[in-house]
């Protein structure tokens, strides 16, 4: 990934169009056919992407059984609720810290790892969660899962906000994404960021430059892990409850193709990219046919074939080769902007 | 004090013995030539200077501190910084950000993810006086990838410079350069002379004589010859050896 422009920006351009254009979706998604719970859905799970694309395509670390933590973030949320406090913040924020603790644990076993071997015991590790939360039937309910999870208000002391409603919900969790986005490009293109991608480009020259590889490594896996956790919690407020599948191989393996088919190796955005491209694809081709998995499976395949850099990747290419022409259609242009 | 000092410095892989007791000192702003044939064991021995291989046993000071089997960055941390002979710049990095991220001041807010590196009036300048020594002031902003090989050795100095070391090590700097480029590297090293402690491993000999203060010959992980350029003109064991082909 290169410096992208307005990358010491707090808030870019791109990030208040895709803020403005996300703020009207509730008025136009009913009539576009689909629905609104669709919305919070694209919304929680482009957090997760991004929040696993801090790892995936910011340090290049390959993490295979991400949805641990996002399940882990999901039962935490309520659990906290049932067991210590029903309010939202301190619910949010116990998703993060147990997906986080999960995660800092896991990191200092995985963390002097490299390539596939870092891939396996991120899988490996994966398993243990997957398997705890299906077997421990008296604290998370098991297959059953965690049910009747509340949607709790948020709570700003003079009002609170009722978030029942999925259109409340979404313009909460849309506040909440914006957030993790004008934090996640910052921590991109801070010194902590720019190091990360040294790492993803040389292991052997960041360390020889003085880099403590492993306590970064540790690092970013943590931060990745209690981020897709405050996603997970997101997911168990929407959905009302909470399951083992999503902590599963198979729903890890769903983001990880999101970030790919998007462009997350290239591109900042691709990840919401890969997100919207895939939920949309479940609705509108999984009411045509059962078997949608088959032709998002082969949109997977082409892309691995002819376009490894994702949607983004081809949109980026797209542009560099049309730049050139541009510029020689419109030479008044140039000339008024030279004089 | 010796800048840099290795004694008895002694690598076995399995039951091959890579170096043998090889002992040596390099002074502050000494320019420290090493040659000998593939497969010597030098590289080895620039792996033991800097952290990447753990000798068997032998010790290794940097400015009187003991840093045997300390791992590569924190023996980087104590001015210890070294150029590779397979090129390893950080491709997608354009030149300044390259030589950004070795300054020790990024390395000291490394962890710092709340302000922006891109933009940062003091990481930039710095990076740029750099560049400017090594004569790439002009591509500061071409990314590393798409530079030509001879700049990109070029940039591989620049990085090791950037961490301000006291130790430079450099492994093979004028391999797949051509003559141009070696004078222009062979200007830049004579011009770094005497400020740092310079290491070089090195096959081109003219590169070599010309610039080293002192040179040691290592051979099947010894240390079989070592003194000025001219004692070692001298040396029998050079003159027989395909090495000593000099005018």
């Amino acid at each position: 990934m290169r410096t992208p422009p307005h990358a010491a920006r707090l808030v870019t351009p791109a990030m208040l169009m895709v803020g403005l254009v996300l703020a009207t979706v509730p008025l136009w998604i009913a009539k576009v056919g689909l629905y609104p719970y669709l919305g919070v859905e694209i919304l929680i799970w482009s957090l997760y992407a991004l929040a696993f694309n801090l790892l995936l395509g910011t340090a290049g670390l390959p993490s295979f059984g991400h949805g641990a933590y996002f399940g882990i973030g999901a039962y935490a949320f309520g659990l906290f609720q049932f067991n210590v406090a029903a309010n939202l913040w301190l619910c949010l924020g116990a998703a993060c810290l147990a997906a986080a603790a999960a995660g800092g644990l896991v990191s200092l076993f995985i963390s002097h790892r490299r390539g596939i071997y870092y891939a396996f015991m991120t899988i490996a590790f994966s398993q243990i969660f997957w398997v705890l939360a299906v077997k421990t039937h008296s604290v998370t309910g098991g297959e059953d899962g965690l049910l009747k999870i509340a949607r709790l208000p948020a709570d700003f002391g003079v009002a609170a906000i009722d978030l029942t409603s999925n259109t409340a919900l979404y313009y909460f969790v849309l506040v909440v994404f914006m957030l993790g986005v004008v934090g996640l490009w910052r921590l991109t293109h801070s010194p902590f960021g720019r190091v990360l991608s040294a790492i993803r480009q040389s292991e052997t020259r960041a360390a020889h430059l003085g880099y403590p590889v492993r306590r970064y490594k540790m690092a970013v896996f943590t931060l990745s892990a209690a981020l897709s956790g405050l996603a997970g919690g997101l997911f168990a407020m929407a959905q009302n409850s909470a399951f083992p599948d999503v902590m599963s191989l198979h729903y890890s393996g769903i983001v990880v193709m999101m970030v790919l088919v998007g462009g997350g190796l290239v591109s900042f955005w691709g990840p919401v990219v890969g997100v919207v491209v895939y939920l949309i694809a479940r609705d509108v081709i999984g009411a045509v046919t059962n078997a949608w998995m088959l032709w998002f499976g082969l949109l997977f395949v082409a892309i691995v074939l002819f376009k490894p850099e994702g949607i983004a990747g081809a949109v980026q290419s797209g542009r560099a080769a049309l730049a050139p022409k541009l510029r020689r259609r419109s030479p008044p242009l140039a000339a008024a902007e030279r004089g | 004090m010796a800048m840099l000092e290795a004694r008895d410095i002694h690598v076995r892989f399995g039951d091959r013995v890579v170096l043998e007791d090889i002992s040596l000192a390099v002074e502050p702003g000494e320019f420290h030539g090493i040659m000998g044939p593939n497969g010597a064991g030098k590289t080895t021995f620039f792996n033991v200077l800097t952290g990447r291989v753990r000798p068997s046993r032998g010790t290794v000071r940097i400015g009187g501190e003991d840093v045997t089997g300390l791992s590569p960055h924190a023996i980087a941390a104590r001015g210890v910084a070294r150029s590779f002979q397979i090129m390893t710049l950080f491709d997608e990095f354009t030149a300044r950000e390259n030589v950004e991220v070795a300054l020790p001041e990024f390395r000291a807010r490394g962890f710092d993810g709340r302000r922006a590196a891109v933009g940062d009036p003091a990481f930039a300048a710095a990076a740029r006086a750099v560049l400017a020594e090594v004569g790439l002031a002009e591509k500061a902003e071409t990314v590393a990838k798409d530079l030509p090989y001879g700049d990109r050795r070029a940039l591989e100095i620049a990085v090791a410079l950037a961490q301000r070391p006291r130790v430079l090590c450099l492994d093979e700097p004028t391999s797949g350069l051509g003559l141009d480029g070696v004078t222009r590297l062979a200007a830049l090293v004579a011009g770094l002379k005497g400020r740092l402690s310079i290491v070089a491993v090195e096959h081109d000999m003219e590169f070599l004589f010309g610039l080293a203060d002192r040179i040691s010959v290592i051979h099947w992980g010894q240390v079989v010859a070592h003194g000025l350029p001219a004692e070692l003109r001298a040396n029998p064991w050079v003159r027989r050896s395909n090495l000593g082909r000099l005018q």
